[in-house]
């Protein structure tokens, strides 16, 4: 331990600025230049890109949402998907304009965005009565029920959801400035012209962001000890004081809050809502998004919202460049089957060989690598719990 | 009333039906306490063998393969899959046989096409009719199946030494494994039994009325998981019974359709699940689960 202060006097004041960044550990450095690129994403990326990463990043959203439920609370859910189809068709009904037989409320696009927040929210705190009664997988295949009667409630109302076809999505706009091709019809940023994509790619990241931020302060805050307390054991978590239906309660109601912008911003990335994007396979996916990283990780639901999202378009997209692959519909393995294909297997070998997922698998890695390296960095207090954190 | 009798009938065969896939749930999640997922595309891998193999084998020879051939797959998800996965978390063990079910489902979805296979039962199209009630012979069939099925079930479970053994390793598995009862070997059991089920219920799920094997089939699967969820978890009896309450709900709302239109077009295949979340409502452990107890 000696050692160590002598090395960090040395630094001249320009270095000390950026150590004051806490750029030290590898996961920030790391965290600092994915931050950079998704910046500078809309300068350099084609429209497939942007497109994927507006999906991801409203994934993101929603997965973070979902692992604060099932990683960090415990309780199992297969009924994300109707919360985001909640948030995704209150958005629809409250931006559109009413046409075409078809209702809206042409409110402005902000009060939609954070209404469709809200209502899914609600709509979380109404099942949140089952919710506090059921547990484990009892209470997954409760929620199972939630995602059948939505899309049964979405194919009918069809004046609201324009049924099996969906109805458009009225684009995104703050006063003075839209997040489409229009108003202001040009605008160019270093040369490149910033289209609908371009915009929504900031917003997205911005709504991310800040979801994460938020994500993080709810898991290491009283609320979130008081969900673990639950997650490891109801009865003790009781005896300490813990109201554990109302801390179920409260989780289901975060995550469907999540869910609920999560589904606005798919919405609003697609451009269109129909049912079947909010299918009980979405519940699926979103599942597996969080199982990928880590359950109970902001970083880890983050990373595997991009994997899960990203990684079909891709293998689409860019099918023709793999030989291996044949042509749809004659037998061989087409480029959709590899994709279902590799999902599979993503999520067997994780499961089976990295405990934790990939943020645990990176959490071994930075210990090994720190016990194989230099006298290794003191863990940082701030990351433990202080005295002053954990005095009730 | 011969419609009404006929709805109800109907609704009865196909009750048990999903109370074969149903028993298959219950016996998983007692022999390992596991949701699987992947019950649906093993049931769809029975039907396909069935399928694909009865013009050579006759159907008989074929209706063994791929109940072998499900049952195998099955248990083979579980020994080589589920018990090398290190977290014994029920959700982490779910979503395992996620990742199982879309490899099988992908693979199936693959070989069929967009074909639709026939399953080539010998009892085919026709319908017995008796007091004004006609019903596909199949349904017939697969009623009666379905109780001696059960029957055995029971009596095995009952009476045999295999069936103390299953019993106690779902009581308490550590105390079983200490009196010499292998768990590897009872799990496969479960899970292979699971399979068979499920195989010679995916069989009366493909043959007529319905047009033949094609992957939607496997989703047939989770209209059984209200069934299970209403039996309570862990009763075999429950299973049946909730198959049998599922199959007359669901029975009768698209038997009368046009009455319940209010509720929206198509809402026979949403009834399992409004049923499922109306009786959790009511009785959060189903209709025949035990609540748990739990000691300080």
């Amino acid at each position: 331990m000696s050692d160590r202060p002598a090395a960090s006097l040395r630094l001249d004041s320009p270095l000390r600025l950026i150590s004051s960044l806490r750029l030290d550990s590898p996961a920030r450095a790391a965290g600092a230049v994915l931050l950079l690129a998704a910046v500078a994403g809309p300068l350099w990326l084609t429209d497939f890109w942007l497109q994927a990463g507006l999906f991801a990043m409203a994934a993101a959203v929603g997965a973070i949402g979902l692992t604060l439920l099932v990683g960090v609370a415990g309780q199992l859910s297969l009924g994300h998907a109707f919360f985001l189809g909640v948030g995704a068709y209150t958005y629809t009904l409250l931006a559109g304009e009413r046409e075409d037989g078809m209702s809206g409320f042409g409110l402005p696009p902000v009060a939609a965005l954070l209404a469709a927040a809200a209502v899914a929210g609600a709509a979380g705190a109404a099942f949140s009565p089952i919710a506090g009664r059921l547990r484990g997988i009892y209470l997954g295949l409760a929620s199972l029920g939630l995602v059948f009667l939505g899309r049964h409630v979405w194919l009918n109302a069809e004046d609201v959801t324009g049924g099996y076809n969906g109805r458009t999505v009225e684009a995104f706009a703050v006063p003075g400035f839209s997040f489409s091709d229009e108003d202001p019809d040009y605008l160019a940023v270093l040369g490149t012209p910033f289209g609908e994509l371009h915009r929504l790619w900031y917003l997205f990241l911005a709504v991310a962001l800040l979801a994460a931020y938020c994500g993080r302060g709810i898991k290491a805050g009283r609320a979130g000890r008081a969900m673990a307390g639950v997650r490891d054991g109801e009865t003790a978590a009781a005896s300490v004081g813990i109201r554990v239906a109302r801390v179920k309660a409260t989780a289901f109601t975060v995550s469907s809050v999540y869910a609920g912008v999560a589904g606005a911003l798919t919405a609003l990335a697609f451009g269109r809502v129909a049912p079947d994007s909010f299918a009980l396979t979405v519940s699926i996916d979103y599942l597996v998004m969080i199982v990928l990283g880590g359950a109970g990780s902001i970083a880890g639901a983050s990373a595997g919202a991009v994997f899960v999202s990203v990684l079909p378009l891709m293998l689409v997209q860019y099918s023709a460049h793999l030989p291996f692959l044949s042509a749809p519909g004659s037998g061989g393995v087409d480029a959709a089957t590899l994709s279902r294909f590799v999902y599979g297997v993503a999520i067997v070998a994780v499961l089976i060989f990295l405990r934790g997922g990939l943020a645990g698998a990176l959490r071994h890695l930075g210990i090994r690598t720190a016990r194989a390296g230099r006298p290794s960095r003191p863990a940082r207090p701030a990351e433990r719990s202080t005295p002053k954190e954990s005095a009730p | 009333m011969s419609y009404l009798l006929t709805q109800l009938v109907n609704g009865v065969s196909l009750g048990l039906v999903l109370g074969l896939i149903a028993v298959g749930f219950v016996v998983v999640f007692k022999s390992t306490g596991v949701l699987n997922f992947a019950h649906g595309s093993v049931l769809l891998l029975g039907a396909y063998l069935v399928a694909r193999l009865h013009p050579e084998l006759g159907f008989w020879g074929a209706l063994a393969a791929g109940v072998a051939g499900a049952a195998l797959v099955a248990a083979l998800i579980n020994t080589l899959l589920v018990r090398r996965v290190a977290e014994h978390d029920p959700g982490v063990l779910a979503i395992l046989t996620i990742g199982v079910d879309i490899l099988l489902l992908t693979e199936l979805t693959r070989q069929i096409g967009n074909d639709v296979l026939d399953i080539g039962a010998p009892w085919g199209a026709s319908v017995v009719g008796a007091a004004g009630v006609s019903l596909p012979a199949s349904r017939a069939i697969a009623a009666g199946t379905a109780v001696v099925l059960f029957a055995a079930l029971g009596a095995l479970a009952a009476r045999t030494d295999w069936g103390l053994a299953m019993r106690a390793a779902a009581a308490d598995p550590d105390t079983a494994s200490l009196m010499g009862i292998r768990l590897s070997r009872t799990s496969a059991v479960g899970w292979g039994l699971a399979g068979a089920l499920a195989a010679v219920a995916g069989v009366f799920l493909t043959s007529y009325p319905t047009p033949g094997v094609e992957p939607g089939v496997s989703v047939v699967a989770f209209a059984a998981i209200p069934a299970w969820v209403l039996g309570g978890f862990d009763s075999v009896p429950g299973a049946v019974a909730g198959g049998l309450v599922i199959g007359v709900a669901q029975a009768l709302a698209i038997g009368y359709e046009s009455e319940l239109h209010f509720l929206g077009g198509g809402f026979g295949e949403v009834v399992p699940y409004a049923v499922m979340v109306l009786v959790l409502l009511l009785r959060p452990h189903g209709l025949f689960g035990q609540k748990e107890a739990i000691r300080v």
